[in-house]
């Protein structure tokens, strides 16, 4: 591991310790009140999900390009940090509408289409699992038409709801709630950097041994 | 479709492996017009995997296999000039003997499918079965018609895995008749059998493969099955 | 390459018409699917209001993703797909070929469940014809678009049945919602044709996208 990772785990650590004390002191928002905070965490999980799909995607397209076995690692551990944060964004959402609408769950447009992404990101990881030797490829092929999908999945479900849909219902945000959300962001950020090069790094011993095993067979 | 052809097919340092598995390791060797290359050995030594690579349906993990001048991706003008007999016979069954040739002479982009697939089973003697469905022929049979369909489009290279599987005695001497025939009109014949007495008078030249490796290369081979024996061991 | 496209789809209906397999049992599951899907949301006699799309959409998927896995089971035995990718043909062309295939049988079907779920389920499907003709080739087209190439992806590989609708369903949303609504709006008493239109251009989109995608990822992989 580079010299630069244990450190940056450290002040990952601190910021997310941090947060708290940071959302805490962030002005109330006047109509959801305090439960309106779950938001600090929310929204940055999301930004990373979304992100992770799309580096997912792109380095499934270079590995079907170029066969290079690079890309298909950090597709994977793009995969996994998509399943995971989506999966948080996917819980805190509920969390937040409970309190602030009154039911777990309202079928928005973006937290709808964010669940069928969560589904592509996971089937991905089911298909990487179980799909035997060869399935790397097979794979990226689902994480390019999953990162295709994404304009066609967003529309199809906001028009889905309603043919003349709502004004979106995340309100805007005063100006003193942008030092907290950045903050949150950059830690959601750090850690999803920290996770992603940690998971390549494993995959890069694994393909290591791999490659050692190989050769031994060789010389024997 | 670029016209492609060649005289001889070079398989350099070549490797394959699935994961942990070498199937293939650093394979060299060179097989030229006019030739039955043989490739000899037990089960798992890695003829099947290197077929494969040979009819540009897998790639090698290192290694480089070269068809005169052109490289496994030269794409459908390559493809036109290899023919393959596979462990898994490559015929629909609910067809007849006749559609399933047509078919794949008509995808070869041969002019007169039909009137290729019938000329094809006549020279295999199963002319009179040809409107009888695939499903309904014994194992040997459809061996024969499975060898038809991968020399329908008279290809430069013709790869043929286990070729005598299941052939009866005329047909056998009908195959090496073929074989021999291939040979003198240019092509490059590579056959991976289990069956040493056949092989013995057929081979130009025989390759020993254990565990991915080319063991012994013997040319004008005799003797195959002593050698074999000696070779391979257990 | 279309010559070659043209002999895949002739073999396939070929092979079809001896056995006739794919074609009844297709049918049959998705008559057997009507009927759960009756039993389930029919009540006292009526179906709920927009029901029937519904179900006609849900039926399709499901007949559907059955279809594409017998279909290529079918070339696995003595390994036929292998064979296909070793023509000279270009690669798509084994692609459209099944492709082309598939859509046939799923409109056969069709042809038979539409008026079938408009009867049931009491929705007047058939006002429209000529909208619903474009709503329900469009999205048929859109999923089989994608289902064969996933198929196809799948053929060597383990758990491919259940692998399948893992891959498919969350990818051909888009599908389902459009086909749905879209086929919603053709049975509603005020018709609006803005709205029809509007996911018939969808599902136009999706289908230009993913057909255009399929025939560029088909042979990195299909090939090892």
């Amino acid at each position: 591991m580079p010299k630069w990772f244990s450190p940056a785990v450290l002040v990952c650590g601190a910021m997310f310790a941090l947060s708290p004390l940071v959302i805490a002191n962030a002005p109330y928002e006047s109509t959801m009140g305090l439960v309106q905070k779950v938001f600090y965490y929310h929204m940055p999980s999301a930004w990373v999900f979304l992100t992770a799909s799309v580096v997912c995607g792109i380095a499934s397209a270079r590995f079907l390009a170029t066969g290079n076995a690079r890309h298909d690692r950090t597709a994977l551990a793009a995969a996994e940090m998509a399943v995971l944060f989506g999966l948080l964004t996917l819980v805190t959402g509920p969390l937040w509408a409970r309190k602030a609408w009154g039911q777990w769950w309202i079928w928005d447009a973006r937290i709808t289409s964010s669940l069928v992404g969560w589904m592509i990101a996971w089937a991905y990881l089911i298909l990487r699992q179980y799909g035997g030797p060869g399935s790397e490829k097979l794979a990226a092929g689902l994480a390019l038409f999953g990162m295709a999908n994404v304009p066609f999945i967003y529309v199809s479900v906001n028009y889905w709801r309603t043919i003349h849909p709502a004004t979106t219902v995340v309100p805007k945000l005063p100006f003193s709630m942008g030092f907290p959300l950045m903050f949150c962001l950059a830690s959601f950020y750090l850690l999803m950097f920290l996770l992603m090069k940690l998971r390549v790094r494993v995959a890069e011993q694994q393909a290591r041994l791999d490659a050692i095993y190989l050769s031994l067979d060789e010389e024997a | 479709m670029t016209s492609v052809d060649f005289d001889e097919v070079s398989v350099e340092d070549v490797s394959r492996h699935f994961g942990r598995r070498r199937a293939v390791s650093r394979m060299t060797f060179r097989a030229t017009r006019g030739m039955i290359l043989g490739l000899l050995g037990p089960n798992g030594a890695g003829k099947s995997t290197l077929l494969a690579m040979l009819a540009t349906v897998l790639r090698p993990s290192s290694g480089t296999i070269r068809y005169g001048t052109f490289n496994p991706s030269a794409g459908p003008g390559l493809r036109s000039r290899i023919g393959v007999l596979g462990h898994d016979l490559f015929l629909y069954p609910e067809l007849t003997a006749r559609e399933n040739l047509a078919f794949f002479a008509g995808l070869y982009g041969i002019a007169n499918s039909d009137a290729r697939a019938r000329a094809a089973l006549e020279r295999a003697g199963l002319d009179t079965r040809r409107d009888d469905s695939v499903a309904s022929f014994s194992r040997g049979m459809r061996q024969r018609v499975a060898l038809e369909r991968a020399l329908i489009h008279d290809p430069r290279l013709a790869l043929l895995d286990e070729p005598f599987t299941g052939l009866d005695d005329a047909s056998t001497g009908a195959l090496l008749g073929r074989l021999k025939a291939l040979r003198e009109s240019g092509a490059i014949v590579i056959l991976a059998t289990h069956d040493l007495d056949l092989a013995e008078g057929l081979l130009d030249q025989a390759l020993f493969l254990r565990d991915g490796r080319i063991v012994e290369t013997m040319s004008a081979p005799g003797a195959l099955r002593t050698t074999y024996r000696s070779i391979i061991g257990r | 390459m279309l010559r070659a496209v043209w002999l895949i789809v002739r073999k396939d209906l070929t092979v079809e018409v001896r056995s006739r397999e794919l074609a009844y049992t297709t049918l049959f599951f998705a008559l057997s699917c009507v009927l759960v899907f009756a039993f389930s949301l029919v009540q006292e006699g009526r179906a709920a209001e927009g029901v029937g799309a519904g179900v006609l959409w849900m039926t399709i998927m499901f007949a559907g993703n059955l279809a594409l896995g017998r279909t290529f089971e079918r070339e696995r035995q003595s390994e036929t797909l292998r064979a296909l990718m070793l023509v000279p043909a270009p690669r798509p062309a084994v692609y459209l070929g099944k492709l082309a295939g598939i859509v046939l049988l799923l409109a056969l079907t069709e042809a038979i469940l539409v008026p079938l779920v408009a009867l049931l389920f009491q929705a007047e499907l058939l006002a429209h014809p000529f909208w619903l003709v474009g709503i329900v080739v469009t999205g048929t087209l859109g999923f089989a678009a994608v289902g064969t190439l996933f198929a196809a992806m799948l053929v060597r590989a383990r758990s491919r049945d259940v692998l399948l609708p893992v891959l498919l369903y969350p990818i051909t949303v888009p599908v389902i919602i459009a086909g749905v609504r879209g086929t919603m709006a053709i049975a509603q008493p005020d018709f609006e044709v803005e709205v029809v239109r509007f996911w018939f251009l969808l599902l136009v989109a999706f289908d230009v996208v993913f057909i255009t995608l399929a025939l560029w990822t088909f042979e990195p992989v299909m090939t090892d």
